[in-house]
């Protein structure tokens, strides 16, 4: 006996060791400051923005599939067929048409060459082909624009100097990332940043309207497949002005290599950007080709920012003017050399708090947690007197393990994480008061003190060992389900009920075989 | 000291008494659910934007609105909320927007519409947006659902787990306990027209583990006495298990709800959803271990006596897996 406790007694201080290391760590620059290094607060608490954003996928598909049209189109000329997409709901599906009886052995090879591997091609009609991209490709690509999303927004925070962002995938619905600021708390700026897509291209003009009205005045049989109609920007007030511009870029995205702010020969802010040697090549055969005559426009997240004609060839620096402030020319610059977003995004849910917020949180959460346990730990000791000393040590043990673990784990302590911390607190006597019931009982039936306490630990811990699986049940679907601070709830409350386990059995068994050591053998009598 | 030495209630003989009263409340809930108030949800999963701005001074909710409405702001509801934890958090309001202030598109509109709405038309005092959740249709509606598959699937795992370690019945009778711990705790939130939230919901679950946790330790005793005596009428031996488990049953609630009023007091306004739904839930949780979920047990009991032949014995089972 005296051994076997010996060696518990050493197991609950190295266990109680280990955890003050996990909350403090090496102390140094005093408790507080050690305790904040190590546990790892939430946005609620620490204050920051937390925001849920959605990224457009099928836009990546559209553009893949626009640029194969345009390949097949090259690729088909001969042939006498053309390639189009033709229902805008279903950028998947591209549909061949046209080209001679004689052709159609040499459209099908083309079309079912292995650069179009990824799609199905099926027959439809006399003369023409539907191919359909695959569900595999297509959401291989989804998956590829995603993270390349996620590259992007990391490197634009980065950027813009925020410590310690989180930024990843996020399991509520399809296609949703997480970005996490702390310290930010004021988002508008970042929020701007992140979501504007930055999709820079230029197109060849093809003509330019007034208004809406003339445009379709213009083409009263609709907008041709292969134009579109963009919305030029003209500053506040200004006249409407409308382009018609050749729906695939001369270069886009990719295509830009850097991009700097600078100033104009009147002062005013612009941006100048350099291309790829590949694509300053293509810039350089087109301009060359169509100097003196043809339009180029400047187009930004789908908004024609400026429209100039070609007056000579230009290889791989152009600039872009077009009324910016000095911010502005700075973001946009900043968001052209980190890339463009694939897709673009819009925002699910954004949640700010603010420094002062986290820090009244945190007061108030240790005011309720403090009161709670002096509530708890007096009551105890009114009503199971000696015992109840057992109880309170239990307690305190519980919760520096609860701690001590959030330490070492790295888990996120959130204001309704503070709550799971104070529901320990009840819940966690909970054994102590199974147990002590039970022990009482069993002296009521005239049992010796060692006897009692034996029996009564035995029949209370099946009891212990349903209520706490039920909840820790409980506690586990909230943290698959749960998001954000709920999840730090569940958290605090699962390890708290698990050292719960630990604490009200081992460590209170063990207080108790210490004391009972001390009484003549067949004694009766327990302060319980 | 020591409450309820030897206790010796009739608790079966008052289960008419435990029904009324359980039929009030979860009725008063209902109605107040379907014809008065519905069940008023939060921000997050009816989407909009809350808006929580602290003032320097005490702020007047009229010229908040006088301000807002300046700026052509409609449908704003204005909640000043009460903290008692001094000047730092005190004086704040918190004003929500509709759904419609949120779009996907366009989220953060209404915030900075609020902003420029109170630094124009706001002049008693200074102010501050200490913090602003904006969700949009999609998130609100993802968050509903994920609320729901949340509670279901716990009250599943319970079923299950207690299916396992007694029997069906006890599965049933415990979920049934539990079922009506949260109706009546929600019919509460209905009745006080408080709003749920995300946290709320978290308190919800929690309280379905803690009445379960209740409820077993009732039926655990039930179980043991079965084991020891199978002759007992079973109504007496459910007594017995009560009785003997009073003490406890009173000690471990009434901790836990001290804890928990301690949260609801000094926890702050954030966390004030979270504690009203446990202060009413621990108390309900513990009613209905005794008032519903014990007689549920007793009544299938005699529903399975009636229905066997004459001279049959009958017994509820004992439950198997009894270890120690």
């Amino acid at each position: 006996m005296g051994r076997n406790l010996a060696s518990r007694t050493g197991a609950i201080v190295a266990v109680l060791v280990i955890f003050i290391y996990g909350i403090f760590g090496i102390p140094y620059g005093g408790l507080k400051a050690s305790l904040e290094r190590r546990i790892n607060l939430g946005l609620d608490l620490k204050g920051g923005t937390h925001l849920v954003l959605q990224v457009h996928v099928i836009e990546a598909v559209n553009s893949e599939t626009d640029r194969d049209v345009q390949a097949l189109n090259t690729a088909l000329a001969s042939t006498g067929a053309t390639a189009a997409k033709l229902d805008p709901n279903n950028p998947e599906v591209i549909t061949i048409s046209g080209g001679s009886e004689a052709q159609q052995s040499a459209i099908h090879d083309i079309i079912t060459g292995t650069e179009y591997a990824g799609y199905d091609v099926t027959s439809s009609g006399v003369s023409g082909y539907k191919m359909t991209m695959r569900p595999t490709e297509v959401a291989a690509i989804e998956e590829r624009a995603l993270d390349t999303s996620i590259d992007t927004i990391r490197q634009r925070v980065n950027t813009l100097g925020v410590s310690e962002p989180q930024i990843e995938k996020y399991g509520l619905g399809d296609n949703e990332i997480l970005v996490q600021l702390p310290g930010v708390s004021d988002p508008g700026r970042v929020e701007s940043i992140i979501q504007s897509t930055a999709k820079l291209e230029i197109h060849a003009v093809v003509a330019s309207y007034g208004s809406m009205a003339e445009a379709q005045q213009a083409n009263p049989s609709g907008i041709p497949p292969e134009d579109e109609l963009l919305p030029g920007n003209n500053g506040e007030g200004g006249p409407d002005q409308y382009y018609l511009l050749k729906r695939l870029a001369i270069v886009s995205g990719t295509d830009f290599r850097d991009a700097q702010p600078s100033t104009d020969e009147n002062g005013r802010p612009d941006i100048t950007f350099d291309l790829t040697t590949e694509a300053g090549d293509r810039f350089y055969k087109y301009t060359d080709a169509n100097k003196g005559t043809g339009q180029m426009a400047i187009v930004l997240d789908n908004q024609v920012r400026e429209v100039a004609g070609i007056e000579s060839a230009i290889r791989d620096q152009g600039r872009i003017t077009g009324g910016f402030t000095e911010q502005q020319a700075e973001d946009l610059s900043l968001m052209l050399r980190t890339g463009s977003l694939p897709a673009s995004i819009s925002y699910l849910e954004t949640r700010t708090v603010g420094p002062t917020l986290g820090a009244a949180s945190i007061h108030e959460g240790v005011v309720a947690s403090i009161s709670g346990l002096l509530v708890v730990m007096i009551c105890m000791l009114i009503y199971y007197k000696g015992a109840g000393v057992n109880a309170n040590l239990a307690l305190v043990l519980n919760l520096l393990i609860l701690l001590g673990f959030m330490g070492f784990s790295g888990a996120t302590l959130t204001l309704p994480g503070i709550a799971g911390v104070i529901l320990t607190i009840g819940m966690g006597v909970d054994s102590n008061v199974l147990i002590f019931e039970r022990v009482r009982e069993e002296l009521k039936l005239g049992k010796t003190a060692a006897a009692a306490v034996q029996d009564g630990f035995g029949h209370a811990w099946t009891t212990i060992f349903d209520t706490h699986v039920t909840t820790i049940v409980s506690a586990a679907i909230l943290f698959l389900f749960g998001s954000g601070p709920v999840k730090g709830f569940a958290v605090t409350l699962t390890i708290g009920l698990m050292a719960n386990i630990f604490t009200a059995v081992f460590v209170s068994r063990t207080i108790f075989d210490f004391l009972l050591t001390k009484k003549p053998r067949g004694a009766v009598e327990l302060s319980i | 000291m020591e409450l309820f030495r030897s206790a010796n209630i009739d608790w079966l003989g008052k289960k008419w008494y435990f029904l009324g009263f359980s039929l009030i409340f979860s009725v008063a809930g209902l109605c107040s659910i379907f014809f008065w108030h519905g069940i008023p949800t939060g921000v997050d999963f009816k989407g909009g934007t809350d808006i929580t701005v602290q003032f320097n001074s005490t702020p007047h909710e009229d010229a908040i609105r006088r301000a807002l409405s300046q700026a052509q702001i409609k449908d704003a509801t204005i909640e000043r909320i009460s903290d008692v934890g001094g000047e730092m958090v005190g004086n704040k309001v918190i004003i929500s927007l509709p759904l419609s202030s949120a779009q996907d598109t366009a989220h953060d509109q209404g915030r900075s519409e609020v902003e420029q709405a109170l630094s124009a038309g706001y002049h008693d005092s200074g102010f501050r947006v200490v913090a602003v959740d904006i969700v949009g249709p999609t998130a609100g509606k993802q968050l509903t659902h994920e609320a729901e598959l949340a509670t279901l699937y716990s009250l599943l795992g319970m079923l299950i787990y207690l299916w396992f370690r007694f029997e069906l019945i006890y599965g049933v009778a415990a979920v049934v306990a539990v079922f009506h711990d949260t109706l009546i705790t929600i019919g509460f939130f209905s009745l006080t027209n408080q709003e749920i939230t995300l946290t709320v919901v978290a308190a919800l679950l929690t309280l379905v583990g803690y009445s379960m946790n209740d409820t077993i330790v009732v039926f655990d005793r039930i179980r043991e006495n079965l084991a020891l005596n199978r002759r007992d009428k079973l109504p007496d031996l459910v007594n017995r298990s009560i009785n003997q488990t009073l003490s406890r049953t009173v000690m471990s609630s009434g901790l836990t709800f001290l804890t928990v009023l301690c949260l609801f007091v000094f926890g702050g306004e954030v966390l004030r959803g979270f504690s009203f739904a446990l202060v009413v839930g621990i108390t309900i949780g513990t009613y209905s271990s005794i008032a519903v979920a014990a007689p549920m047990l007793v009544a299938y009991q005699e529903w399975r006596a009636k229905r066997a032949p004459v001279g049959k014995r009958v017994a509820l089972p004992a439950a198997r897996g009894v270890r120690r």
